[in-house]
C-alpha cells in the first residue's frame, strides 16, 4: 500500500496539472502580483530600517555648528549661558544619568520582588490581575507622572522625608553631600523616585517572562533536594536567567534616560552642578522640553540638537545592548530545547 | 543541622515576605496615582463645559474642547499615517523575510526604535519638517506620533502573522492562489485581531505622548481644525496649564489629565480583552 501511494500521488498531481484550465495557471499574472506585493512590502520595511539612521544623520546636520565650535569638550563643559553662546552637556548628562540611576537602585530590586511573587508566590488565579495591574502603570502617560509628581507627591516628600533624610544620612560622612541643603520637594532625587515607579512595569515584566523560561525540571530538582523557594530563585532561577534579567534591566535604563515630561515637572530645571540629590538639576530631555521651543540663535538651536544627538545615541546603545543581551537568551533556550 | 535549617527557613519566609512588599509598593502607587488623578480631576470631567468650551485664557472659565478636538485630528491622522505602513513592514518581517538577515535586522532596529526616547522623534521631525516649512503645523505633530505607531504596529504584525498556522497558508496555495492573494484573503484575516490589538496599543501609546508635540504641533488657544496650523492638543495643553501659577488652570489641566488617563487605560483594557478572547 505504502509502495502504491507515491506513485498515485504523483499520477494525479499530473492530472490535475493537465486538466486545470490556461487561464488558471497564470504564471506571469501571478508572479507579477507577488512581486509587486512582496516588492512594497520590502520598501516599507526599509523604511523602518532607514528611520533610525535618518534620525541620526537629521541630529548630526542640524548639531553641525556646535559639533565643530566646541568639539569633544561639549561633553564634559559645565557652561550653559544662552547670552554669551556659550554652551555645555555636562549638567544635563549629570542629572540623566543621575535619575536614571537612582530609578535603578529602586526599580530593579522592587522589579525582582514583583517578578518573584508573580512567578512563584502568587495563586494561579491572581497572577492575571496582578500581572495585569503592574503593566497597567506602564500605560500611565508620563505627563501624569509628571503631574502627580510636582502637585502631589513632591509637596508631600519635603514635609516628611526629606527632613528625615537630611536629619538621618545628611549626618553621616561622604553619604552626607548627597543629602544636603534645604528640602525642596522637587529635585533630582524625587525625579529619580518618581522614574523608578515608571521603570518597575518594564523591567517586572522582562523577569516574569524569563523566570518563566526556566525548565521546570531544573527548579523541581532543587526543590526535591530540599531547597527553599528564595533558594530556588536565587541559586538556580536567577543564574539561568541572568542573560535576560540583565536584557530587561538594560530595557528599564533605557526608558528612564529617555524620559522626557515626568522628569521635567518635577527635576526643577536649574543648570547647576550640584552634590547634593536634593538639588534642582536637569536632564538632557528636559532641558529639550523647556527650552527647545524658546530658544534663539543659531548656537543655542545647535547645541539643544546636540543634546538630543547624544541622548539618541546613549539610549540606542543601551537598548541596543538590551535587546542582544534577550536575543542570546532567546537563542539559548532554544538550543537547549 | 536544626539551627540552620532555621536560619534558612527564617531567610525563605524574610525575603519572600519582603517580596510581596514590593507587589504592594508597584500596587500602592498605581491606586495613589488613579486615585488622585480622579479625586483632583473628577469634578473638572462632570462639567459639561469642560467638552464645549474652549481653553480659557487665565482667570476665566473654559474648557478644553479645542485641545480634545485637536487630540483626536492628530492622533487619528497619526494612525492612519502609521498603521499601514506597519502593517506592510510587518508582512515584510513575518511572510517574506522570515530569518533573513535583513528582516532579523529591521526585527533589531524595530525594537530600539519601539523604546526611543519619544522627545528625540520630536527633535528629528523639527529639523527635516518644522524648519524646512518653517512653521509648526498639525501635521508635524500627527507625523512625529505616527513614527511612534510605526515600530508597535510592525512588532505585533510580525508577531501575529507568525502565530497563523503553516498549514492554511499551505491550503490557500494549493487552491492555486497566488502569495500575496493568500497574504491578503487568508493570513491577515486570521491574525485580524491580533493586528487590531497593536493598533490600539499604538493609539493607547500615542493619546498621552506630549514630547513629541512640543515642537511639532505645539498649541493653539483657539478652535482650529486646520492640519497646516499649530493646532491645539491636550497633553501640551495639561502641560502649560499645569506648570502656570493660575489655579483654575490647574483644575483645567487635572480634568485633562483624568480624561487622557480614561481613554489610555480603557483603550489598553479593550486591547487586553480583545486578545485574550483571541486567546
Amino acid at each position: 500500500m505504502s509502495a502504491v501511494l507515491p506513485i498515485s500521488e504523483s499520477t494525479s498531481n499530473d492530472e490535475i496539472a493537465r486538466a486545470a484550465p490556461p487561464g488558471a495557471h497564470a504564471p506571469a499574472r501571478a508572479s507579477w502580483g507577488d512581486a509587486l506585493f512582496e516588492n512594497l512590502t520590502r520598501l516599507f520595511a526599509l523604511l523602518v530600517f532607514a528611520l533610525l539612521a535618518a534620525i541620526l544623520i537629521s541630529l548630526v546636520v542640524g548639531s553641525q555648528l556646535t559639533l565643530h565650535k566646541y568639539g569633544v569638550g561639549f561633553l564634559w563643559s559645565a557652561d550653559w549661558d544662552p547670552v554669551q553662546d556659550n554652551f555645555g552637556a555636562l549638567v544635563p548628562i549629570y542629572g540623566t544619568l543621575v535619575t536614571s540611576l537612582i530609578a535603578m537602585l529602586i526599580g530593579v530590586p522592587v522589579s525582582f520582588g514583583i517578578a518573584l511573587f508573580l512567578t512563584e508566590l502568587s495563586p494561579p488565579w491572581l497572577k492575571r490581575p496582578l500581572g495585569t495591574a503592574i503593566e497597567l502603570l506602564a500605560a500611565i502617560p508620563s505627563i501624569i507622572y509628571g503631574m502627580w509628581g510636582l502637585f502631589i507627591f513632591a509637596p508631600l516628600f519635603q514635609a516628611h522625608v526629606q527632613p528625615a533624610l537630611v536629619d538621618s544620612l545628611g549626618a553621616v560622612p561622604w553619604l552626607g553631600a548627597l543629602f544636603a541643603g534645604p528640602p525642596l520637594g522637587i529635585g533630582m532625587l524625587t525625579a529619580g523616585l518618581i522614574l523608578s515607579i515608571m521603570v518597575i512595569p518594564f523591567i517586572a515584566a522582562v523577569m516574569r517572562d524569563v523566570f518563566e523560561l526556566v525548565p521546570p525540571l531544573l527548579k523541581e530538582s532543587a526543590y526535591g533536594l530540599g531547597s527553599t523557594t528564595w533558594e530556588v530563585m536565587w541559586r538556580v532561577v536567577l543564574p539561568y536567567t541572568k542573560v535576560g534579567v540583565v536584557g530587561g534591566i538594560m530595557l528599564g535604563l533605557g526608558r528612564a534616560l529617555g524620559e522626557t515630561m515626568a522628569v521635567t515637572f518635577v527635576i526643577g530645571n536649574a543648570h547647576q552642578l550640584a552634590a547634593s540629590l536634593m538639588a534642582p538639576g536637569n536632564s538632557i530631555a528636559s532641558a529639550l522640553a523647556n527650552e527647545f521651543t524658546e530658544a534663539v540663535g543659531d548656537t543655542y538651536f545647535s547645541a539643544l540638537i546636540e543634546l538630543g544627538l547624544l541622548l539618541f545615541l546613549i539610549t540606542t546603545i543601551v537598548l541596543a545592548f538590551s535587546k542582544l543581551l534577550l536575543m542570546r537568551l532567546a537563542r539559548h533556550e532554544g538550543a537547549a530545547s | 543541622m536544626n539551627s540552620l535549617y532555621r536560619a534558612r527557613k527564617r531567610q525563605n519566609a524574610l525575603l519572600l515576605f519582603v517580596s510581596c512588599l514590593a507587589l504592594a509598593f508597584g500596587l500602592f502607587w498605581l491606586v495613589w496615582i488613579l486615585g488622585t488623578l480622579f479625586y483632583e480631576g473628577g469634578a473638572a470631567l462632570l462639567r459639561t463645559q469642560l467638552y464645549y468650551a474652549m481653553t480659557p485664557p487665565p482667570g476665566d472659565d473654559g474648557g478644553l474642547a479645542n485641545a480634545i478636538v485637536g487630540s483626536l485630528v492628530i492622533v487619528a491622522s497619526a494612525t492612519l499615517l502609521g498603521t499601514p505602513i506597519g502593517i506592510l513592514a510587518g508582512t515584510y518581517l513575518a511572510e517574506y523575510g522570515k530569518r533573513s538577515r535583513l528582516a532579523a535586522a529591521t526585527r533589531f532596529l524595530n525594537d530600539v526604535l519601539l523604546s526611543a526616547p519619544s522627545i528625540v522623534i520630536g527633535l528629528f521631525v523639527y529639523t527635516v519638517y518644522v524648519a524646512r516649512v518653517k512653521h509648526f503645523s498639525g501635521w508635524a505633530g500627527a507625523i512625529a506620533l505616527s513614527l511612534i505607531v510605526i515600530p508597535v504596529v510592525v512588532r505585533t504584525t510580525d508577531d501575529m502573522l507568525k502565530l497563523v498556522p503553516n498549514s492554511l497558508r499551505e491550503a490557500a496555495i494549493a487552491l492555486g492562489c497566488p502569495s500575496w492573494k493568500m497574504i491578503v484573503i487568508v493570513t491577515y484575516r486570521a491574525a485580524r485581531t491580533g493586528i487590531m490589538t497593536g493598533v490600539l496599543l499604538a493609539v493607547a501609546r500615542i493619546s498621552g505622548e506630549t514630547a513629541p508635540l512640543l515642537f511639532t504641533a505645539l498649541n493653539n488657544q483657539f478652535w482650529s481644525l486646520d492640519l497646516n496650523r499649530p493646532m491645539s492638543n491636550l497633553p501640551t495643553v495639561i502641560f502649560q496649564f499645569a506648570m502656570s501659577p493660575y489655579a483654575d488652570w490647574h483644575r483645567l489641566a487635572w480634568g485633562g489629565a483624568a480624561l487622557i488617563t480614561l481613554a489610555v487605560l480603557g483603550l489598553n483594557v479593550v486591547a487586553r480583552a480583545l486578545f485574550a478572547r483571541k486567546q
